[in-house]
């Protein structure tokens, strides 16, 4: 069946065609500044190479002032051409949307109208065509077509301005290693930067949602309520209003937060003595040999990824645990916090061992001959010597652990409820913030939509408490670092 | 007193043996732990490497394909499989009413036309003519075969009818069942159907996150530990980046998953699902991890080299540049590549940026929609059907076979090339 307006379609795109589509202009233009900077480094070297020639010395080696005019040819051109494709689509926007403003539009109308407007210039619009949006349509490739047109004179032009700039000052005595290593530099500083961007970017993406979120639900209600059924926010019609008194008592968090530590606690149940036994025995018992074979075996553990854990949790260890409770008479649900957080704990143990097993090797070799000197046996001087030197970093390892086990997504996901009950019965199932999070994100997400920001209010939450624990964690393993080295 | 000191004394050495038996099992059961989850792992998942076909013969009648006389290339590509196909399957049983040719009919995939088809296609002259066809069976008639289903279930609780069992008990004494290696699980991309569906989707999205990761995340990560090494003052501000690095790389990966969806999906209005988004979430993720690896190879060159860079004139650049950071190569790339497998193996923010999709296509670049491996378990074990598990199991087994081959890569990296300076 045709649509209606479909016809005039082809005529855009046709017209669309005869111009270089943006994306191949885009290459095309990327690919010549990346070769005028390498074509640029021979010229700036063949330079010097004439300026040798001519027995005058030069002020560094010649390959540096290639690199020199490389770097002036290419780099004003590429910041140019990243500005202008970051900046393009929005001052277009701007400019498509000016004929629209003053008439009444909402925001979301105008971001459909311009939608509209591009489709249709891309001859991909199926819809009615008003003269409006055709009018817009036409502005659009006109306006495109002139944005081409002048970045492609604009960015030619800079490289050739800086080029020649830079050509022109190449000569025995001008200093082209300082420029060139200053830049160098400038550049690693800028990748050290990545880091804190990430963390700041981890930020960003949590904190307004989460405020949005907090305006419509209070923040003690979150803390202290009770009840988590996000789904019931979710049967809401988009046209209606926000209705405050439809959400009470639907994102209460505490069952939540309860079933996170609390399958994080039967984790480190496993964890802990399982992993620090191992960490002792490989540090202080075993042989050379056994050590070179169990040490990366158990590692192997912390390799294997968390989804295969799930799915070894929610096909083996839960139906697993289910037929024994059966036996005993015990109702044991299918997804039960144990099944979890018992396999959540097995994928902790390499964690713990590996790290106890650092921080006891590293517990100074005259604390374990003094002890024997006094005539302890070796377990005597574990407990008794090595072990309360070794807390601070054990203790470090540990909150490691736990943090790694707040944080952990897809055992819980798969092997665990989804529904937040209240409970502290290792044998019925609880859900976590993770959980939480992957149930109501998976799909399709409305921005703007309270069960949207809860998931981000949830990720903020597991944000602060896992900083939290690491910043703890990783100054005492520090302190404790610094005390024997 | 004599006596008492000696029971104290045996006392002792028993607590010893009894610690050195908790360390002992500690370990053992570690171990223990690891060879349950391979042995479970490869013991259901070995048997989908193979697939069942059942062999029929095929009339290929032209007038019930609605072809004329000497057809061309083209006639056959648009001839009516269906009717031959459908015929053939109910040819089984002479005897079969209505509904049991439907069951019949279920006994294969819905992918029984094309095979015909494709059968055609590679010989035409075999039209007018019968020929024994393979093709594949159902996915329960698939478990049935592999011995994975309950054959003494009740009826109404199988999927598989008894006449379905019946027709296939007879049809296995005839030796017209046959279980050969299953190269469609390598080949097909996803599909709701368990036995057509394929990792080749999945596999094509992990390969292609995992390379826009790596081209995001090594030179960033190399940059910004020279820097971090060899440059950086000692100041606050750096030691405010250290803490970044450390404290980033024990964030949950899912919050990494939320500045997927918050940041690159919703600001930077970057397509969802896509091996790109995905790539560049999981490289912000083995950031930190490559940093930490490539600072600890550069801090073991000895300072020796630099001092003898620079003695030679060399400015601190070169002597970095051309001297340390080469000599630190090996050890960063095994980091690297440590690194790259964390990602290989990470779920969860795939799932949030939308990875999670049914994606029945094979992508062909980072821009097109995609799984990965390990979200292809996830969505295969969240499925209900039987012929699925196996699936996940076979599917778990690449992806470990994976990890296992990077690792080694790394270690014989780090033994081979890495320089021992004392």
């Amino acid at each position: 069946m045709k649509k209606k307006g479909s016809f005039l379609a082809p005529f855009f795109y046709k017209q669309s065609k005869v111009l270089f589509s943006g994306d191949s202009l885009n290459l095309i233009l990327f690919t010549f500044i990346v070769l005028l900077g390498f074509t640029s480094y021979y010229f700036g070297r063949k330079k010097a190479y004439r300026i040798q020639y001519t027995k005058k010395r030069l002020t560094a080696l010649p390959q540096f002032y290639g690199y020199y005019l490389a770097i002036w040819c290419a780099i004003p051109a590429f910041i140019i051409f990243s500005l202008w494709a970051i900046f393009e689509p929005t001052i277009v926007k701007l400019l498509i949307l000016s004929d629209y403003s003053n008439q009444g539009y909402l925001d979301n109308e105008l971001n459909l109208i311009y939608e509209k407007t591009k489709s249709l210039s891309r001859g991909q619009f199926t819809g009615e065509i008003t003269p409006f949006i055709e009018a817009s349509a036409k502005k659009y490739l006109n306006l495109r077509s002139i944005a081409q047109s002048s970045k492609v004179v604009i960015v030619l032009s800079a490289i050739i301005a800086s080029g020649a700039y830079a050509y022109k000052r190449i000569s025995s005595n001008s200093r082209t290693r300082e420029p060139v290593e200053k830049f160098l530099k400038a550049v690693l500083f800028t990748a050290s930067l990545a880091a804190i961007l990430t963390t700041v970017g981890i930020i960003f993406s949590l904190i307004f949602q989460t405020i949005d979120f907090f305006k419509v639900i209070p923040l003690f209600d979150f803390v202290f309520g009770t009840h988590w059924y996000p789904a019931k926010a979710f049967v809401r019609d988009s046209s209606e209003a926000l209705d405050p008194s439809m959400y009470s008592d639907t994102f209460g968090a505490v069952p939540i937060f309860a079933g996170t530590f609390f399958i994080a606690f039967i984790a480190m149940c496993v964890a802990i003595p399982i992993g620090l036994m191992s960490g002792i025995y490989l540090a202080e018992y075993a042989s050379i040999k056994v050590r070179q074979y169990a040490k990366p075996l158990i590692e192997i553990l912390a390799g294997i990824p968390t989804v295969v854990y799930g799915f070894f949790a929610a096909l083996t260890v839960g139906p697993f645990l289910k037929e024994i409770g059966n036996s005993m008479g015990l109702d044991v649900s299918a997804e039960s916090a144990l099944a979890a957080g018992g396999v959540m704990g097995i994928m902790i143990i390499p964690f713990i061992s590996s790290l106890s097993d650092d921080v006891i090797t590293s517990v100074p070799q005259s604390l374990r001959d003094g002890s024997y000197a006094m005539g302890a046996t070796k377990s005597e001087t574990i407990k008794k010597v090595i072990f309360p030197a070794a807390l601070p970093g054990i203790v470090g390892s540990i909150l490691l652990g736990v943090s790694r086990a707040i944080g952990e997504t897809m055992i819980v996901v798969m092997a665990s409820g989804l529904a937040a009950n209240l409970t502290l019965n290792p044998l019925e199932s609880t859900s976590t913030i993770t959980a939480q999070i992957v149930v109501i994100l998976i799909g399709d997400q409305a921005f703007g939509d309270p069960k949207t920001q809860a998931a981000f209010a949830l990720g903020m939450s597991l944000f602060l408490v896992t900083l939290c624990l690491n910043i703890v964690a990783l100054r005492v393993v520090k302190k404790y670092r610094e005390k024997y080295e | 007193m004599n006596k008492n000191k000696e029971q104290l004394l045996n006392k002792r050495y028993k607590a010893e043996k009894r610690f050195r038996l908790y360390g002992q099992s500690a370990i053992f059961m570690a171990l223990i732990f690891l060879t349950i989850f391979i042995f479970k792992i490869f013991s259901t998942g070995y048997s989908a490497f193979k697939k069942t076909w059942l062999i029929v013969p095929v009339t290929f009648d032209a007038e019930l394909m609605m072809l004329e006389q000497n057809p061309s290339k083209e006639d056959l590509e648009d001839a009516d499989y269906y009717d031959i196909a459908l015929k053939s399957m109910a040819d089984l049983d002479p005897n079969a009413n209505e509904d049991q040719e439907n069951e019949l009919k279920r006994m294969v995939s819905y992918f029984f036309e094309r095979e015909i088809k494709r059968e055609l296609l590679n010989d035409p002259s075999l039209i007018g003519k019968t020929k024994d066809v393979y093709l594949t069976a159902s996915d329960d008639l698939d478990q049935v075969f592999k011995g994975n289903y309950p054959r003494d279930l009740p009826e109404d609780q199988r999927r598989v009818t008894d006449y379905q069992l019946k027709i296939f008990d007879q049809l296995v004494e005839l030796g017209k069942v046959e279980s050969k290696f299953n190269l469609s699980f390598f080949t097909y991309p996803d599909s709701r159907e368990a036995e057509l569906a394929g990792i080749a989707s999945s596999f094509m999205g992990s390969i292609f996150s995992i390379l826009v990761c790596l081209m995001i995340a090594f030179p960033v990560a190399v940059l910004a530990a020279i820097y971090l090494e060899e440059f950086a003052p000692k100041n606050r501000f750096t030691d405010f980046i250290e803490v970044n690095i450390n404290n980033l790389a024990a964030v949950p990966s899912i919050v990494f998953g939320l500045l997927g969806l918050g940041i690159l999906l919703a600001v930077f209005q970057l397509p969802r699902s896509t091996p790109l988004v995905g790539g560049i979430t999981l490289s912000l993720m083995t950031l930190p991890t490559i940093i930490i690896a490539c600072r600890a190879s550069l801090k073991a060159v000895p300072p020796s080299i630099r001092e003898a860079a620079l003695a030679m004139g060399a400015s601190k650049m070169q002597t970095t540049m051309h001297h340390t950071v080469p000599l630190s190569m090996p050890g960063t790339l095994s980091g690297t590549i440590i690194g790259l497998a964390q990602a290989l193996g990470e779920t969860a923010p795939l799932i949030l940026i939308g990875m999670v999709a049914f994606v029945n296509t094979i992508p062909g670049s980072p821009l097109d929609p995609a799984a990965s491996l390990p979200v292809q378990i996830y969505i295969w074990a969240e499925s209900a059907e039987r012929g699925f598990v196996e699936k996940v199991s076979a599917c778990i087994m690449v992806l470990l076979g994976f990890l296992i081959i990077m690792n080694l890569f790394a270690q014989i990296i780090r033994h081979k090339f890495e320089k021992k300076w004392s």
